[in-house]
C-alpha cells in the first residue's frame, strides 16, 4: 500500500516504513543508540531525498527516544543530572555543527564529509569496543579472575569543576561531559543523527559510567538534541516530513520497547560486542562505497533543495 | 518565468501570423482532458490525455516542459583512493520535466534548424551555464544532466506516440511519474507541414498537491518554526503513548 509523503514528495510503501521503523526501534531499545546511523542510509536507499531523510530521522528519533527513556526510567536506569550536563554542550555543539553544514553545502562536499566521518568514527569506535568486550568476555570465562575496579583513573579525572553524579557513581569534572556533549552535538547536525553510537562508548570508556545507566541517559540526551535538530531543519530548510516520521514511529516505538526488554537479558559485555560488530559492519560498507567507482561519475542537484 | 514563456510563445505567434493567409483560421486546436493534476496520498503517477484537431494534413509534435529550476551538476574524480566531487557547474532554467511525442519519427518531419528554434527534443534544449565554460566541458556536463534526469524518470527517453484518428483528430497520453515536481507545466503542440511549423498552441497544466498533504506542506512552508515544534511534540506524544501498554511489563 503506497502512501504519498508531502514534504519528501514521493510515494512509498507503508509497510516498508513500518518495518524499517520497527527494526531500528528494536536496536535503539537494545543498545541505547538512536539508530539514526542505520535509519538515514536506509531511507535514502528507498528513495527519500537525502535532506528529507536526515531531517525526518531526527524527528523520528525524538519519539523513539522518549519511548526508550520511559522504559529505562521505570528500571531506574537514567541519570538525569548527567543528561542535563551533556545537553549544555549538546546545544552549543549542534548550533556550531549547523554552521559547518552550511559551509560544506556551498562547497558541494556534504556527502563525502558525512561518509568519511562515519567511516572514521564507526571504524575506530567499533574496533575499540570489540577489543574491550572480547577481553571482558574472556575474563569472565576464566574462573578466579580478580574483580575489576569500578572505573579507570585517567588524566581527565584531574580537571577542575568537579561534580557528583550519584546515579552513575561518579565524581568527575563537569568539563568532560560538557565537552562530550559539544562534540556529539556537532556530529548530530552534520550527520543528522542523535549521536548515540558515539555517546554510548564515550560514556562507558571516557566517563566510566556503569553500563546499566548508559542507554537510558544517552537516549535522554538524544531526545533533546534530535528535537533541536528537527526544529532547526524545519525552520531553516523545510525538510522535516512529519508524516514520514510518524509512520516510522508507529513501528519504532514498539520495536524500542521489545528491544529494551531483550537488552536487559543480555550481559553488558555481550551487548557491547554485538553493538561493536554492527558498528563495524556499517563502517566497512561505507568505506567500500567510498572507494568504489560510482555508476555515474556525475550527479545532479536542484539548487536550493539540498 | 514570464520572460521565457514569452520567448517560447513569440515565435509561435509570428508563425501563426505569417501563415494566416494560407492556413485556415484554426489550423490547430488542442486541449487536455485535465488541466489540474492533484497529488494526493496514494499518488503513484498519472496520465493526462491531450486531444485535438488539425485542419487536414500535417504532423503533430507535442512537447511537455515542467517548471524551470537551476541545477548543479557535479563530477567526481578519484583523490587518494576515494571518489570526491571535484568539479561543479550550474545550469540555469532547466525544465524539471521534459517529454516529447509525435505521430512520425522526428527525423522525418523536423529538420535540425526547426528543432533548435522550438527546442524540440532533449538535444535541442537550450541550457545556459552560470559562468562561461569551454564548449567541450559544457557538453560533458550537459549530457550528464540529461542522463541523470532521465534516470530519475523526469526526462522520459524516446518519443511518445501521437495517434491520428482519421485525418484530423489526434490524441496522445502524457505520462507523469510519481516523483513529478509540482508547478505549472507547459504543453506545446506544433503542427508541422513540409518540414516547417505552421501552427502552434501552448496549454498550461498545473500539477499541485491537494488535500491533507497540501495542507501539511503549506503549513510547513508558512509556519516553519511552528511546524517543527508540532512535529517534535507529535513524535514525543507517540513515543509516550506507545510505551503505555508496556507499563506493567
Amino acid at each position: 500500500m503506497d502512501i504519498y509523503l508531502p514534504i519528501a514528495g514521493v510515494s512509498v510503501d507503508v509497510f516498508v516504513l513500518l518495518g524499517l521503523g520497527a527494526g531500528v526501534g528494536f536496536l535503539s531499545g537494545v543498545f541505547g543508540v538512536g539508530g539514526g546511523f542505520l535509519l538515514t542510509p536506509f531511507l535514502i536507499f528507498i528513495g527519500i531525498p537525502p535532506a528529507v531523510a536526515v531531517a525526518s530521522s531526527a524527528n523520528q528519533l525524538v519519539g523513539a527516544s522518549v519511548s526508550g527513556v520511559i522504559a529505562h526510567w521505570r528500571r531506574g536506569n537514567v541519570d538525569f543530572h548527567m543528561g542535563a550536563v551533556l545537553l549544555v554542550g549538546g546545544f552549543a555543539g549542534s548550533a556550531f555543527g549547523v554552521w559547518i553544514f552550511a559551509l560544506l553545502r556551498r562547497l558541494g562536499q556534504v556527502e563525502l564529509t558525512v561518509s568519511v566521518t562515519y567511516v572514521v568514527l564507526l571504524g575506530t569506535l567499533g574496533a575499540l569496543m570489540l577489543v574491550e568486550s572480547t577481553r571482558a568476555l574472556l575474563r569472565r570465562r576464566r574462573p578466579g579472575a580478580g574483580r575489576r575496579k569500578l572505573h579507570q583513573h585517567m588524566w581527565i579525572h584531574g580537571l577542575p569543576l568537579k561534580m557528583r553524579f550519584r546515579r552513575s557513581k561518579l565524581y568527575i569534572s563537569a568539563i568532560v561531559p560538557t565537552g562530550l556533549g559539544f562534540v556529539v552535538g556537532i556530529l548530530s547536525a552534520i550527520m543528522g543523527i542523535g549521536g548515540g553510537f558515539v555517546m554510548v562508548p564515550a560514556m562507558i570508556y571516557m566517563l566510566g559510567m556503569p553500563t546499566a545507566v548508559v542507554p537510558g541517559t544517552s537516549l535522554l540526551q538524544i531526545i533533546f538534541v534530535a528535537a533541536n535538530v528537527t526544529v532547526l531543519q524545519a525552520a531553516g530548510n523545510g525538510t522535516v516530513d512529519a508524516v514520514l516520521a510518524v509512520l516510522l514511529l508507529f513501528g519504532g516505538v514498539i520495536g524500542a520497547q521489545l528491544g529494551t526488554r531483550f537488552g536487559t537479558r543480555l550481559r553488558g559485555e555481550q551487548l557491547r560486542a554485538l553493538l561493536a560488530l554492527m558498528v563495524l559492519a556499517v563502517a566497512a560498507k561505507l568505506a567500500r562505497d567510498l572507494g568504489v567507482r560510482p555508476d555515474d561519475l556525475y550527479s545532479i542537484v536542484v539548487v536550493g533543495s539540498e | 518565468m514570464r520572460g521565457w514563456r514569452l520567448a517560447l510563445l513569440l515565435p509561435l505567434a509570428l508563425l501563426c501570423a505569417a501563415h494566416a493567409r494560407t492556413v485556415h483560421a484554426q489550423a490547430l486546436v488542442a486541449d487536455l482532458n485535465n488541466h489540474l493534476v492533484a497529488i494526493t496520498t496514494g499518488f503513484t503517477g498519472t496520465n493526462v490525455t491531450l486531444f485535438g484537431a488539425t485542419d487536414g494534413n500535417g504532423d503533430v509534435i507535442v512537447v511537455v516542459r515542467g517548471p524551470e529550476r537551476d541545477v548543479t551538476v557535479r563530477r567526481k574524480s578519484k583523490v587518494a583512493e576515494v571518489w570526491v566531487n571535484t568539479r561543479q557547474i550550474t545550469f540555469q532554467g532547466v525544465p524539471s520535466f521534459y517529454s516529447i511525442a509525435s505521430n512520425k519519427p522526428l527525423d522525418d518531419i523536423a529538420p535540425p534548424a526547426m528543432r533548435q528554434l522550438h527546442q524540440i527534443g532533449l538535444e535541442s534544449l537550450r541550457l545556459a551555464t552560470e559562468a562561461p565554460i569551454s564548449p567541450q566541458e559544457t557538453e560533458e556536463f550537459r549530457s550528464a544532466l540529461l542522463r541523470n534526469a532521465a534516470r530519475a524518470g523526469l526526462y522520459p527517453s524516446g518519443v511518445g506516440q501521437v495517434r491520428f484518428l482519421g485525418d484530423k483528430l489526434f490524441r496522445t497520453d502524457i505520462r507523469f511519474p510519481a516523483n513529478v515536481p509540482t508547478g505549472t507545466y507547459l504543453v506545446q503542440v506544433f503542427l508541422v507541414r513540409d518540414k516547417a511549423v505552421v501552427a502552434g498552441q501552448t496549454t498550461p497544466l498545473v500539477i499541485s498537491e491537494l488535500g491533507i498533504d497540501a495542507e501539511v506542506h503549506d503549513f510547513a512552508d508558512r509556519f516553519a518554526l511552528a511546524y517543527g515544534l508540532v512535529a517534535i511534540t507529535l513524535a514525543a506524544l507517540a513515543g509516550w503513548l506507545a510505551s503505555l501498554p508496556f507499563r506493567n511489563a
